[in-house]
């Protein structure tokens, strides 16, 4: 496996990736970036229009610019640090791994692949995300987020841990929600919870959920020495759509 | 720089005759011939405008600017002090070597005539200007002048040439100007002028220059609203109400500004046709498509025949369907572009050769020896 | 709850004519019209029909006429028969007035108050039969100064030339999407693209992938807010894309596609479950500013290599002008603005019948705007919304515009009546429709036929007049006001427009 290292320090966003798809397109297998900070779209020009589909490993350390692999299609992305908004903006496939923070509208209209957040994210995670069949985003955090967490989210899977110390404070959760399910390890009060979203407990079904994308963000974080059984004996709840037409009776 | 522009288009439509002589050995020779040419063409002009551009007339200035200026007014007075307004202006941004009224002759009879002056003048660049180059220097100032100094128009700007023109036929112009005595240069480019449209006044008889470059037109460019706005946004000012002068901008903005060759600059003002290129090579279609694709707005679109006088050039371009008429010939070192082949006949009876070039395509004399000149 | 709302359309059978076939019966998706056997009569509830005019063209024996209902109310200037059903509507029902198609109001339509100009004498017209008239355009941002470079006698552009589309007439298929209007439509308007040298746009409904392949070359390829059915092959195998901020029939709103539209193939293409509802945010949530918008063209400039120019799609508002020349600063190839007359598949009356300026004059000042600021080279207009001939084509190319979107007009092409139902997924003319019962009527080589014939009928008209001004390459039409005059405007508005009064 081809491995090439680029010290990203003064080089533009669009260099970068444009060095990125240039190698890729010549078998590069790996990258390792040092040094990224603020360079933006990385991961999302990395695609082959002639039919085979190239996936690669990016491993970042540095702080790198919005749209994180936005619009990618099923690389590897993981982050030493902190990321800002738009990580994984309609993303097709693939996985990001960040061991840190993120920004705003981490997730928007994601339809596929998988991010695993360590610490805490922004405003409307997870918003419309969807699904198609089988093809189901899945967003796990280690923390919580702020206000308007799945906001027209319309599928996909989204837990929230509450490993850190904040409280889960937001409000206007799922507001317009009208697919997928989010998970919520802690407390949240009905009232930071939109109206068309019906709160219970998980089941069998989801438990088996929780078991399998904690376990592999447990995974994504082996530093944490984080405990499985341990977390998935706290409380969870379960937040649904109550129907996926809920703006059905608007109209005259 | 943003300019906000309300005043709606005026344009002047006119029919022409054009007539150019080079020596492009640089021998130069008086404008008696080149008169006696263009007025055997009286009939294609209707008196309303005439004018000549002139290469090597002022050899012993030939490293100044010579700045030809009108200035208008209802009376004397007020042409004289539009005057002293001018010189206020030149004096701050000009060193002038030296300036005189353009002699004329009071014999001859014209309408109107405004107070015709020369300044031979150093551009004297203050501050962020020195960024600019002499020549862009004097296309900023020459704009000023003609956009925002009343009844001051500078018609004539560039280096050992000159323009001169008015309303009258070109033979009469010829003569208040003593073109024919007084002045000896190696090109002569001539028009005379058939407005339809409007009443003349001399500010809009042809030739229209810039700096070095001067064109006489013969046709009407429909195009003129999409060439004018194009040509605005990088600082020409379109003030004189007249299509051709997008062409003397055109050929400035395109050749000196951006050193493309007369052949290439051809290719943009009178584009060959899509099927043409179609047709062509993939080298050639590639840049051909994408002169057509980046200056689409400079395609001068309707009927015209020009001649573009610049230092040690005189160069003949119709447009792509050829719906104005140009004839060139050829004697000893001689080079001639006309409207009618009679003219020619009628200064040079013998010619060595006599052709009329397709559309679109430029017919160029240029200088056997620039050094002759410079 | 008894309905106080009379009938729109009167149906009158000439029972004579009539030969009780049922067609008519069959024809109406609102169930109009119903057999009865004991009387062996077909008998029409007026309270039901569209006024789609299906069943008057399909009667084999011409035997019914759909006409407006005579006005029972009382005339009254400011309670006008609409305003009064309106309110009775939603007086019944609590809802917000949903409707299709584009506003039917009374606006000033300025195409119809400006003149054209031809050549007489001093500049000969031309005519297109026999010599050469050119309508290939080129949409995408130009350079403003070329570098050539001249090694011997050859010649080589060193400027990166940005990417471009390039149409052979100035006429673009508007933004319908797959789901709106229904597979059939959506596959007739890409066939007649293709087949004619010009694009359509896909809208925000996906690309079916079987017609990535044969059409993706032919297609403008939507992401708008509620980013439906979007993955690398979607933006790479297109010709462009566009971001819709907004449309002219709905500006400041977004989208809902009702979730009985979502079929099986909808979904499939939109990539959602079948049967939920889609629903596009009114702004994209990840443009609150203009340099959040600056960051999504070049997140999409960036996911299909910098090979396809990226257009921006808002509607013509109050400060149309400024806000698009944000929107070129912020790095669009193209801007597409839809104007008051735009058309909708579903809108809340309210809005379409209210929001936004007409199409002519945000053109106008556009093309000005940009010119003041020195950077209309920067970019491409497409006008859109409420073009209806080529006569206001030609127009709106003359106020600046590069080319035009037609979205109404296609869909009238292929056999529209403009019943403004579309909302209801019921047309009778297989066009606004997830039925397969209906979408099945329409055959969609007949359908591509009608629509290259009016793209051929209108690239000629544009020719003649063009031709009559004495002008045979579009380009230089453009933003050449000089060819246009207005007729009973007002001082302002001929400032707007830039043009002179006839006559003047």
């Amino acid at each position: 496996m081809e491995t090439v290292e680029i010290d990203a320090t003064g080089i533009s966003t669009e260099d970068l990736n444009e060095r990125l798809m240039a190698l890729m397109l010549d078998g590069t297998e790996k990258f390792v970036l040092k040094n990224v900070c603020g360079q933006r779209y990385i991961g999302t020009r990395l695609y082959s229009k002639n039919g085979n589909k190239p996936r690669v490993d990016i491993d970042i350390t540095g702080t790198p610019g919005s749209d994180l692999g936005a619009f990618m299609s099923g690389h590897r992305v993981r982050v030493h640090g902190n990321v800002q908004d738009g990580v994984g903006n309609t993303m097709d496939d693939g996985e990001i791994v960040v061991e840190g923070r993120a920004g705003d509208v981490l997730g928007m209209s994601m339809r596929g692949g998988k991010i695993f957040i360590r610490d805490n994210t922004g405003y409307r995670t997870a918003l419309h995300m969807k699904e198609y069949l089988d093809k189901k985003p899945v967003l796990v955090i280690g923390g919580t987020t702020q206000d308007f967490l799945g906001e027209y989210m319309a599928g996909g899977i989204v837990i929230l841990l509450g490993l850190g110390e904040l409280p889960h404070n937001q409000t206007f959760i799922g507001t317009g929600m009208h697919g997928g399910v989010i998970y919520i390890r802690g407390k949240v009060d009905k009232l930071q919870v939109a109206g068309q979203v019906d709160i219970s407990e998980p089941g069998v079904e989801d438990r088996k959920l929780l078991d399998k994308f904690v376990g592999e963000f447990i995974e994504s974080f082996p530093d944490l020495g984080l405990n499985k059984e341990e977390i998935l004996k706290g409380d969870f709840i379960k937040l649904a759509p109550k129907s996926k037409r809920p703006y059905a009776k608007m109209y005259a | 720089m943003p300019r906000i522009r309300r005043e709606l288009y005026n344009k002047e439509i006119c029919a022409c005759s054009i007539f150019g002589a080079m020596n492009r050995d640089g021998e130069r020779f008086t404008g008696k011939g080149v008169m006696k040419a263009i007025a055997n063409m009286h009939v294609r002009g209707n008196g309303l405008g005439g004018g000549f551009a002139a290469y090597g007339i002022y050899p012993e200035y030939k490293d100044y600017y010579a700045f030809h200026l009108m200035f208008t007014g209802n009376s004397p007075e007020a042409k004289r002090s539009a005057k002293i307004g001018f010189d206020a202006f030149l004096c701050e941004n000009f060193d002038v070597v030296s300036d005189d009224e353009i002699p004329h002759s009071d014999e001859v009879v014209v309408s109107d005539p405004p107070l015709i002056w020369r300044y031979y003048v150093l551009p004297r660049k203050q501050g962020e200007e020195a960024l600019l180059s002499d020549e862009d220097y004097i296309v900023k100032m020459v704009m000023h002048v003609n956009t925002k100094i009343e009844n001051a128009h500078v018609f004539s700007s560039g280096k050992n040439m000159g323009c001169f023109k008015g309303v009258g036929y070109p033979e009469d112009i010829g003569e208040y100007f003593m073109l024919d005595k007084l002045y000896s240069a190696y090109t002569w480019t001539v028009h005379g002028r058939f407005p339809t449209n409007t009443q003349a006044w001399w500010g809009g008889a042809h030739p229209f220059s810039l700096l070095n470059t001067t064109v006489v037109h013969n046709g009407e460019i429909s195009s003129y609203g999409t060439n004018r706005w194009y040509l605005e946004m990088y600082g020409y000012a379109c003030t004189l109400q007249t299509d051709t002068e997008v062409i003397a901008y055109a050929v400035d903005l395109l050749m000196r500004r951006q050193s493309i060759p007369i052949e290439i600059v051809a290719k943009i003002l009178a584009p060959p046709i899509w099927n043409s290129i179609d047709r062509m090579d993939e080298k050639e279609k590639k840049l051909l498509t994408t002169l057509r694709m980046v200056y689409g707005s400079l395609l001068m679109n309707g009927p015209f025949a020009i001649i573009i006088g610049q230092t040690g050039k005189m160069i003949g371009l119709t447009d792509r369907i050829r719906l104005r008429p140009i004839t060139a010939a050829t004697r000893g070192e001689m080079f001639y572009l006309s409207s009618e082949e009679a003219s020619i006949r009628l200064i040079s009876p013998v010619l060595d050769s006599v052709w009329t070039p397709n559309g679109g395509e430029p017919v160029v004399g240029e200088l056997n020896n620039m050094r002759t000149v410079l | 709850m008894k309905s106080f709302v009379f009938p729109e359309f009167q149906i009158i059978r000439d029972e004579e004519k009539c030969g009780q076939c049922r067609g008519c019966e069959r024809q109406c998706s609102f169930g109009t019209h119903t057999y009865d056997p004991l009387t062996d009569r077909l008998i029409s509830d007026d309270y039901k029909c569209a006024g789609c005019q299906r069943c008057v063209i399909f009667c084999p024996k011409d035997a019914i006429v759909v006409r407006p209902t005579q006005s029972f109310y009382r005339p009254n200037a400011s309670w006008s028969r609409e305003k009064i059903e309106d309110l009775k509507k939603q007086a019944e029902t609590g809802g917000v007035i949903l409707t299709g198609c584009g506003n039917d109001k009374p606006f000033r339509i300025y195409w119809d108050h400006i003149v054209l100009n031809a050549s007489q004498v001093t500049n000969p017209s031309i005519d297109p039969l026999r010599e050469p008239m050119e309508l290939r355009t080129f949409l995408g941002a130009k350079p403003d100064l070329m570098d050539i470079d001249f090694k011997g006698g050859d010649v080589e552009i060193k400027t990166k030339i940005s990417p471009h589309l390039m149409v052979e007439t100035p006429i673009l298929f508007s933004a319908m999407s797959y789901g709106a209007i229904s597979y059939n439509a959506f596959k007739s308007l890409a066939t007649a693209s293709k087949q004619f040298g010009t694009l359509f746009n896909t809208g925000e409904g996906g690309l079916p992938r079987e017609l990535r392949a044969e059409f993706g070359g032919n297609a403008i390829v939507q992401v708008a807010s509620g980013r439906y059915g979007i993955d690398a092959e979607y933006l790479n195998c297109a010709a462009a894309v566009e971001i819709k901020v907004g449309q002219g029939a709905k500006p400041g709103i977004g989208g809902h596609l009702p979730g009985e539209k979502v079929s099986q193939s909808v979904a499939e293409t939109r990539m959602i479950p079948v049967g939920t509802d889609a629903i596009s945010p009114a702004p994209h949530h990840d443009i609150y500013s203009i340099e959040d918008l600056s960051m999504l063209i070049h997140a999409l400039k960036e996911a299909t290599n910098y090979e396809k120019p990226v257009s921006v799609k808002i509607a013509a508002v109050h400060n149309v002008a400024a806000i698009a020349s944000g929107i070129v600063r912020a790095g669009a190839d193209i801007i597409a603005i839809d104007g008051l007359r735009g058309g909708t598949g579903a809108a809340p009356k309210a809005i379409r019948d209210n929001v936004g300026i007409p199409i002519e004059l945000a053109i106008s000042a556009l093309d000005m705007r940009l010119k003041n600021e020195g950077i209309r080279n920067r970019c491409s207009i497409v006008a859109a919304g409420g073009l209806r001939s080529s006569s206001d084509i030609i127009k709106a190319i003359a106020l600046g515009a590069d080319a035009v979107y037609i979205g109404t007009a296609a869909l009238i092409a292929m056999g529209c009546t403009l019943c403004q139902k579309c909302n209801t997924g019921k047309c009778n003319w297989g066009l606004c429709t997830q039925d397969p019962r209906l979408s099945g009527r329409l055959n969609t080589e007949i359908a591509t036929k009608r629509l290259t014939n009016l793209l051929n009928a209108w690239s000629h008209e544009i020719m003649e007049m063009l031709g009559g001004m004495g002008i045979n390459a579009i380009e230089s039409l453009r933003g050449n006001r000089d060819h246009l005059r207005g007729i009973g405007l007002y001082e302002w508005e001929l400032e707007v427009l830039g043009i002179k009064g006839a006559g003047q």
